[in-house]
């Protein structure tokens, strides 16, 4: 990479005192991708777009809203009624977060299909997976913000899982709510995680995600090492400059993303109570339970995990494992580069168990997420617990079906 | 493998058909954003029934004056509760400690109910009250049961009961009975009806567009810029289209040298 021109003028000024056009060309114009890349490729960029319409819609949101139990209800309202264009900011917000998970979610499954995650990107997929993990702090505290019914008695229910956790549990609770009960307090410090603590957090990992793509190259759908065959010039023969050729591309599946996200902001940002829950448009009262608490969609899944654990084990309670058990769901993606032991990095080139198995995976998922939106019932409980079973085998049983099977040759070059 | 299927779709149906909350049957409400003088009723019936007891204290009087197009001087005139200014939050004047004395609870804040409760939720309501003399205020509610509010509508619906009245009869498979001989619908006597006892100042289609029209005005107030949103986000999707087709066109000049 020694080779970039030196410019002339201001910008060779500013070259010689900050490597501007050397950082440029680094990470855009002569980062070499594989021209392979198909539309899961989109999701990557999608989150960053999310990301910063979160952070912009985010601080302005800042500069009206309340942060006290007494007026955060009423703040919200102003926001949406009072704020020119508030309602507008607000709802960006708030779709923009359900938008982050399905973009995060697509994304993972690209990683997934396409053995992502596997030597030598086990880092990339790492810091992805802490993004992730950052990310559900902060939606779960954003979450708390509007002190509707739904963000007090969500946030209630979840914190005090903590406290099943045996000796330290209630202890640990109330540390963490600064109350017996969610309070004014609670949402003091949430605030503050949410609008400061966590998006330094996802930011800093964000360049540490990108940092290491780009230190390793990117994967693409066949799972060819592009690095392999160079031409004179060091430039892989399957690689083209991202910019200005994914840029360019990349314009395209944003311009279609941001028609279907206009579309639920402008015309159903309620998504029929899926991105905004109808009992969070009343205020939060810590007297009155709601009929049916249900968490926000993109956690339904983990939430349906927990609810899945009906039987103490070892004189612990039944709560305490469906702990374990959800955080154990979260926990075991960390660790997937180390169980996929398959010679192969693509589905393309897997054999049909690893097909099967993330088919079924995919499928128990969405099982789990529909059965976490609803109420429990012995059925759907038995349900539950068939899916939660099928996800966890999916990663337990992956480092035998991964060298089992017969995979395919994969090919030299894309 | 089939079995798992089973047992997670069977558990999965009744989720196709839930109706949250209410055990009622609830009628169809569908609002009419664009219907100006429906709301303008709806506002006249909400600032004279409601606003008495209810808040309404996330909104001001002034925007909805502005948005259902009536006169700031007429609205201050006609419908501006006394002491109020046009630029206040609609909040009544009833302290909170005698509301809770005289009706069991402070009346609920109604900014946002239609969004919380849905349109249909609040239609059915407002027409469901009918006597029942153990209750503190003589009356009950068939979609909210044992509900702490007055019939504040019962001079234009007049009073209901529940009472015994003849039902159309029906066979075992739901095809109605009808008498061999004359050809007439038979009936059988079913008990539990709520039906009209005494008549209010307003017929039964009169009274029906009274809690359409107010209905109507709640949906508008629990998101005032609904109208204004779809308007502002037809332009949008448009750019966003344009925009796009631009994009295509850029991106297919910029690959046409690449051989993928």
């Amino acid at each position: 990479m020694a080779d970039f021109k030196e410019s002339k003028g201001l910008m060779g000024w500013i070259d010689a005192r900050l490597p501007v056009t050397e950082a440029f060309e680094k990470h855009m114009s002569k980062y070499y991708a594989p021209k392979n890349f198909n539309v899961f490729y989109i999701f990557g960029v999608l989150s960053l777009v999310v990301l910063v319409n979160q952070i912009l819609t985010g601080v302005w949101l800042t500069m009206s809203y309340t942060p006290s139990a007494e007026a955060a209800f009423a703040s919200v309202e102003y926001i949406m009624r009072d704020v020119e264009y508030g309602w507008l900011i607000r709802y960006l917000h708030s779709t923009g977060a359900s938008a982050f998970f399905v973009v995060v979610y697509m994304h993972m499954f690209r990683g997934l299909l396409y053995g992502s995650y596997q030597k030598p990107r086990e880092l990339v997929w790492l810091f992805g997976m802490a993004i992730y993990l950052a990310l559900m702090a902060e939606a779960f505290m954003g979450y708390l913000l509007p002190w509707g019914q739904m963000s007090y008695w969500g946030a209630q229910v979840i914190i005090s899982l903590f406290s099943a956790i045996p000796l330290i549990g209630p202890d640990l609770a109330e540390w963490i709510r600064g109350d017996y009960l969610i309070s004014g307090i609670t949402l003091n410090r949430f605030f503050s995680l949410h609008v400061i603590a966590l998006p330094l957090v996802i930011v800093a990992l964000v360049v540490l995600h990108l940092l290491a793509l780009h230190h390793v190259g990117s994967n693409n759908p066949k799972g060819v090492d592009i690095k392999k065959y160079k031409d004179e010039n060091g430039v892989p023969l399957d690689g083209i400059p991202f910019h200005p050729f994914y840029t360019t591309h990349d314009l395209v599946g944003i311009a279609v993303f941001l028609f279907v996200f206009c579309s639920v902001v402008f015309f159903f940002p309620e998504m029929g109570g899926y991105f905004l829950e109808k009992p969070n448009f009343e205020a939060a009262n810590p007297l009155k339970t709601p009929e049916h608490i249900a968490p926000v969609w993109y956690f339904t899944p983990f939430y349906a995990i927990l609810r899945a654990v009906t039987f103490p084990l070892f004189g612990l309670d039944a709560k305490f494992w469906g702990v374990v058990a959800m955080g154990g769901a979260i926990a075991i993606l960390f660790v997937l580069p180390w169980l996929d032991r398959s010679p192969v990095k693509s589905m393309l080139y897997k054999g049909w168990m690893s097909k099967l198995a993330l088919f079924i995976f995919c499928i128990s998922f969405v099982v789990l997420g529909v059965l976490g939106v609803l109420p429990s019932t012995d059925g759907r409980t038995t349900a539950a617990q068939i899916a939660s079973v099928i996800y966890f085998a999916y990663f337990i049983l992956m480092p035998w079906y991964t060298r089992w099977e017969s995979t395919k040759p994969v090919p030299e070059r894309v | 493998m089939k079995k798992i299927i089973a047992t997670i779709t069977l558990a999965l149906l009744p989720a196709l058909g839930l109706a949250a909350g209410s055990s009622v049957e609830l009628e169809d409400m569908t609002p009419d954003l664009h219907d100006k003088a429906s709301l303008q009723r709806g506002l006249n019936t909400f600032a004279n029934y409601c606003l008495g007891c209810h808040d309404a204290g996330y909104a001001r009087f002034e925007r909805a004056a502005t948005d259902l197009g009536i006169p700031a001087d007429l609205f201050t005139e006609n419908l501006l509760p006394a002491g109020n200014k046009i630029g206040d939050l609609m909040a009544n004047s009833m302290d909170s400690k005698d509301a809770k004395a005289w009706f069991g609870a402070p009346p609920p804040d109604l900014t946002l109910q239609a969004r919380v409760r849905g349109s249909d939720w609040v239609y059915s309501y407002l027409k469901a009250f009918y006597e029942d003399e153990t209750r503190p205020w003589g009356v009950n509610n068939t979609v909210f049961p044992n509900v702490g509010m007055p019939n504040v509508l019962e001079g234009l619906q007049g009073v209901r009961h529940v009472t015994c009245a003849q039902a159309p009869a029906y066979d075992e498979d739901h095809n109605p009975l009808f008498d061999t001989l004359t050809g007439e619908a038979l009936t059988v006597e079913k008990c539990g009806i709520v039906a009209q006892k005494t008549k209010g100042s307003l017929s039964e289609e009169e009274f029906e567009q009274v809690v359409y029209d107010v209905t109507n005005f709640l949906v508008y107030m629990a998101d005032p810029i609904r109208l204004q949103s779809e308007a502002l986000g037809l332009k949008v999707l448009l750019f966003i289209v344009l925009f796009g087709v631009f994009a295509f066109l850029l991106n297919k000049e910029y690959w046409r040298e690449i051989d993928h």
